[in-house]
C-alpha cells in the first residue's frame, strides 16, 4: 500500500528489525469491500422487495446512525451525553420549519443537521465546562429545557405539535422509498464520517482526551477543540436523525421528538455493541434490533432486559460484544488503526 | 403579600429539593459517582411507602422505621453489587451503570405498578395548616419537609465533622489510596455512604409522594431538580445544597405566580445561568471545580 512506511531500516542500529507500518490488511480490504456491496444491496431494496422490508430496515439504519454518532461522542471522546434527544428534537423542528418555508423536505435533512450543529454551539460553551456525570446530567437539563421551550412556542404548535407539510405531492410508495434512501444515506454518512474522523489525528487525540484530559493537554492535544468538534458533529448527526423521524411520522410534537428514549437507545446500542470501535455500534444495532423484534410483545420488559444487558456489559465486558469478539479472534475489520509487521 | 407568600412557599419547596439532593451530593463528594438513578431510587422509596402503608393500613410516617433501614440496606447492596464494581472500570462506567439502573427501575416500576399516578396517605398532617398574618397559609407538611431537610443536613454535617466515621469518610473522599494506606477499610465506608444516600432519597421520595403524586417515570425530573440544587449550591457543600434547593424552590414558585407554564423553564434557565457565571456553584472550593471539569486528580 502506498501509505506504508518503513521504520528502523536506516542501518544505524543494525539490531533493530525493520518493520512495516500499514493501515490496510487483507481482512480490512475484504471487509471494506463487503461493506460497499452491502450498501449497494441495501440501496436496491426498494426496487426488489419494496414496502414490507423498508420499515424494519429504516429502524435498523436509524439505530446504526444513532449508535455511531453517540459512539463518536462517548466512545471516542469520553463525553457521555444523555441529552442527544435535544438535537433530535431540534432537527425535527428544523425540518418542519424548512418544509413550511417551501423547501423540499428531503433537502431539508441537511439543513436540519446544520441547524442542530449551530444550536449546539452555544450549548457546548456551557456543558463542555463539565465532565463525566455532571456533563451527562447537564445535557439532560438542556434537553428538558429545549422541550419546554418548544412546547411554549405557539409558532410551532406548542404542546399539540405540527404536521410536516410538503410531502403530499409524493405517492405513498415513492415517499416510503425516499425516506428509506434518506435513512440509508444518513446511516452510511454517520458510519463513514466517524471512520474518516477516527482515521485522522482526531481519532488519537479524542481517545487521549477521553482517557486522560490532563495528560492529553500536556502532550499538546487541544482538549477543548477535540471535545467541541465531537459535540458539534454528534449534534449535527442527531439533527439529521431527528429530521428523518419527522419525515417518518409526518408529525412533530415536543414530548415525542424530545423523548429521552432516543438517548436511552443510543447508550444501550453502543454499550451492548462495544464502545470506542467502529464495528461495535453496528453490532449493537443488529443485536438490539433483533431483541426488539422478538421482545416487542413484552413492552416495558424489553427495556428492563436491555438495561440489564447494558449494565452487565459495562461491568463484565466494557468493550461490548464486538470488543469480546475482536479480542478473542484478533479481528480488526476496518482500516482504522495501524498494524506493525516485521519485515522478512 | 402575594410575593411574600410565594417566597415562603418557595423556600419550603426548596427544602424538599435539598432533601433529595443531599444524597446525590454526598455520593459525588465521597465516591465521585453521579448517581443517575438517584431520582428513581427516591421514587422507589415512595412506592415502598405506598406498599407498606396500604398493607399495614397506617399513614406513611408510621412505616418509616421499616422503610428507612430497608432503603439503607438497598443502598449498601447497590454499592457492593454495582457502584463499587463500576468504579473499578474508570470514570465513565459509574455514569453508564447508574443510567442503565435508572432505565431498569423505571420500566420495572411500570410493569409492577402501572403508569397511573399515585399518592401517599399522609394522615392528618397532610391536610393541617396554620396562618401567619392575613394572606399566608403554611402547610404543616411543607414545613415538616423543610425542617426534615434541615435536620438531615445538620446530622450529616455533624456525622462528617465530629465522628470517627466522618473522619474516615473525609479521608477517603480526599484520597482513596492514602486512606487505604493508613488503614481505613474503604469498602465499608463506601457502603455506608451509599446506604445513607439511598435512605435520604427514599425519605425525600416519601415527602414527594405525600405532597404531590408520583409515577414510574417521575425519577428523571426528580434527578434533574436534585442535580440543579447540587450544582447551584456548589459541589460537595451540604449547606450549599440547601441554599441551591431554596433558590430553585423560590424561583419556581415566584415565576409560577406570574405564569405557571414558565416555572420549570425558569428553574432550568437559572441553573444554566449559574453554570455560565459560576460553574462551580455558589459555595465551592477550587479543587471541587477542577474535579467537576475533569481536570482534578481524584484519588
Amino acid at each position: 500500500m502506498s501509505r506504508d512506511t518503513a521504520i528502523g531500516s536506516r542501518g544505524a542500529q543494525p539490531s533493530v528489525t525493520p518493520v512495516t507500518v500499514s493501515r490496510w490488511s487483507r481482512t480490512a480490504s475484504a471487509f471494506t469491500g463487503v461493506c460497499l456491496v452491502a450498501v449497494v444491496i441495501l440501496a436496491v431494496v426498494p426496487y426488489v422487495i419494496g414496502g414490507p422490508a423498508e420499515q424494519p430496515l429504516i429502524t435498523l439504519l436509524t439505530f446504526i446512525a444513532m449508535a455511531s454518532q453517540w459512539n463518536l461522542l462517548a466512545g471516542f471522546s469520553g463525553l457521555t451525553s444523555f441529552g442527544q434527544n435535544a438535537y433530535i428534537g431540534v432537527g425535527a423542528y428544523a425540518l418542519y420549519l424548512v418544509a413550511a418555508g417551501g423547501i423540499n423536505p428531503f433537502a431539508g435533512i441537511i439543513l436540519a443537521a446544520i441547524a442542530a450543529a449551530v444550536v449546539s454551539l452555544p450549548v457546548s460553551a456551557l456543558v463542555l465546562r463539565l465532565s463525566g456525570g455532571y456533563f451527562a446530567v447537564a445535557t439532560l437539563v438542556v434537553a428538558a429545557t429545549f422541550q419546554i421551550i418548544a412546547s411554549l412556542s405557539p409558532s410551532v404548535g406548542g404542546t399539540t405539535g405540527v404536521s410536516v407539510p410538503g410531502l403530499a405531492g409524493y405517492g405513498d410508495v415513492l415517499r416510503e422509498a425516499l425516506i428509506y434512501w434518506a435513512t440509508l444515506a444518513v446511516a452510511v454518512a454517520s458510519v463513514a464520517g466517524v471512520c474518516v474522523l477516527v482515521r485522522r489525528t482526531f481519532g488519537l487525540d479524542a481517545r487521549a482526551v477521553s482517557s486522560d484530559p490532563v495528560g492529553a493537554a500536556s502532550s499538546g492535544v487541544r482538549v477543548g477543540r477535540i471535545r467541541l468538534l465531537a459535540y458539534l458533529a454528534a449534534a449535527g448527526g442527531a439533527g439529521a436523525v431527528g429530521a428523518l423521524i419527522a419525515l417518518q411520522t409526518l408529525y412533530v410534537e415536543p414530548t415525542t421528538v424530545f423523548s429521552i428514549q432516543y438517548s436511552v437507545y443510543m447508550l444501550f446500542l453502543v454499550l451492548v455493541g462495544g464502545m470506542g470501535t467502529i464495528e461495535g455500534p453496528i453490532v449493537g444495532a443488529l443485536v438490539l434490533f433483533a431483541l426488539q423484534e422478538t421482545l416487542s410483545a413484552y413492552g416495558a420488559w424489553y427495556l428492563v432486559i436491555v438495561g440489564c444487558l447494558a449494565v452487565v456489559a459495562t461491568l463484565a465486558a466494557s468493550r461490548g460484544l464486538w470488543g469480546l469478539a475482536s479480542e478473542r479472534f484478533g479481528w480488526s475489520l476496518l482500516p482504522v488503526g495501524y498494524r506493525v509487521r516485521q519485515e522478512e | 403579600m402575594n410575593w411574600v407568600n410565594a417566597v415562603i412557599q418557595g423556600m419550603l419547596l426548596g427544602g424538599q429539593y435539598a432533601l433529595i439532593a443531599c444524597g446525590l451530593s454526598l455520593m459525588f463528594g465521597v465516591m465521585r459517582i453521579v448517581n443517575i438513578a438517584h431520582g428513581d431510587l427516591a421514587v422507589c422509596g415512595a412506592y415502598l411507602g405506598l406498599v407498606l402503608s396500604s398493607a399495614l393500613g397506617v399513614p406513611v410516617w408510621v412505616t418509616l422505621p421499616l422503610l428507612l433501614p430497608a432503603a439503607f440496606l438497598a443502598g449498601m447492596a447497590l454499592q457492593v453489587l454495582l457502584f463499587g464494581r463500576a468504579l473499578r472500570h474508570g470514570v465513565l462506567a459509574p455514569v453508564l451503570v447508574t443510567f442503565g439502573l435508572s432505565v431498569m427501575i423505571e420500566n420495572l416500576l411500570q410493569v409492577a405498578a402501572t403508569s397511573d399516578p399515585r399518592g401517599l396517605n399522609g394522615g392528618a398532617l397532610a391536610l393541617a395548616s396554620f396562618h401567619i398574618g392575613s394572606g399566608i397559609t403554611v402547610s404543616w407538611l411543607f414545613l415538616t419537609a423543610f425542617l426534615t431537610a434541615c435536620t438531615v443536613l445538620s446530622c450529616l454535617q455533624l456525622l462528617l465533622s465530629r465522628t470517627s466515621w466522618g473522619r474516615k469518610v473525609r479521608a477517603t473522599a480526599d484520597d482513596v489510596d492514602t486512606a487505604r494506606l493508613v488503614g481505613i477499610r474503604v469498602r465499608p465506608v463506601f457502603a455506608t455512604v451509599a446506604g445513607i444516600a439511598v435512605a435520604t432519597a427514599a425519605l425525600a421520595g416519601v415527602f414527594i409522594g405525600t405532597i404531590g403524586t408520583f409515577d414510574p417515570l417521575a425519577g428523571t425530573n426528580t434527578l434533574i431538580f436534585a442535580f440543579e440544587a447540587v450544582v447551584i449550591g456548589g459541589i460537595g457543600s451540604l449547606w450549599g445544597t440547601l441554599v441551591g434547593g431554596v433558590a430553585l424552590g423560590v424561583t419556581q414558585v415566584v415565576v409560577g405566580e406570574i405564569n405557571q407554564a414558565y416555572a420549570v423553564l425558569a428553574v432550568n434557565l437559572l441553573f444554566l445561568a449559574v453554570l455560565t457565571v459560576r460553574p462551580g456553584g455558589l459555595f465551592t472550593s477550587r479543587q471541587a471545580v477542577r474535579e467537576l471539569q475533569g481536570l482534578g486528580a481524584p484519588g
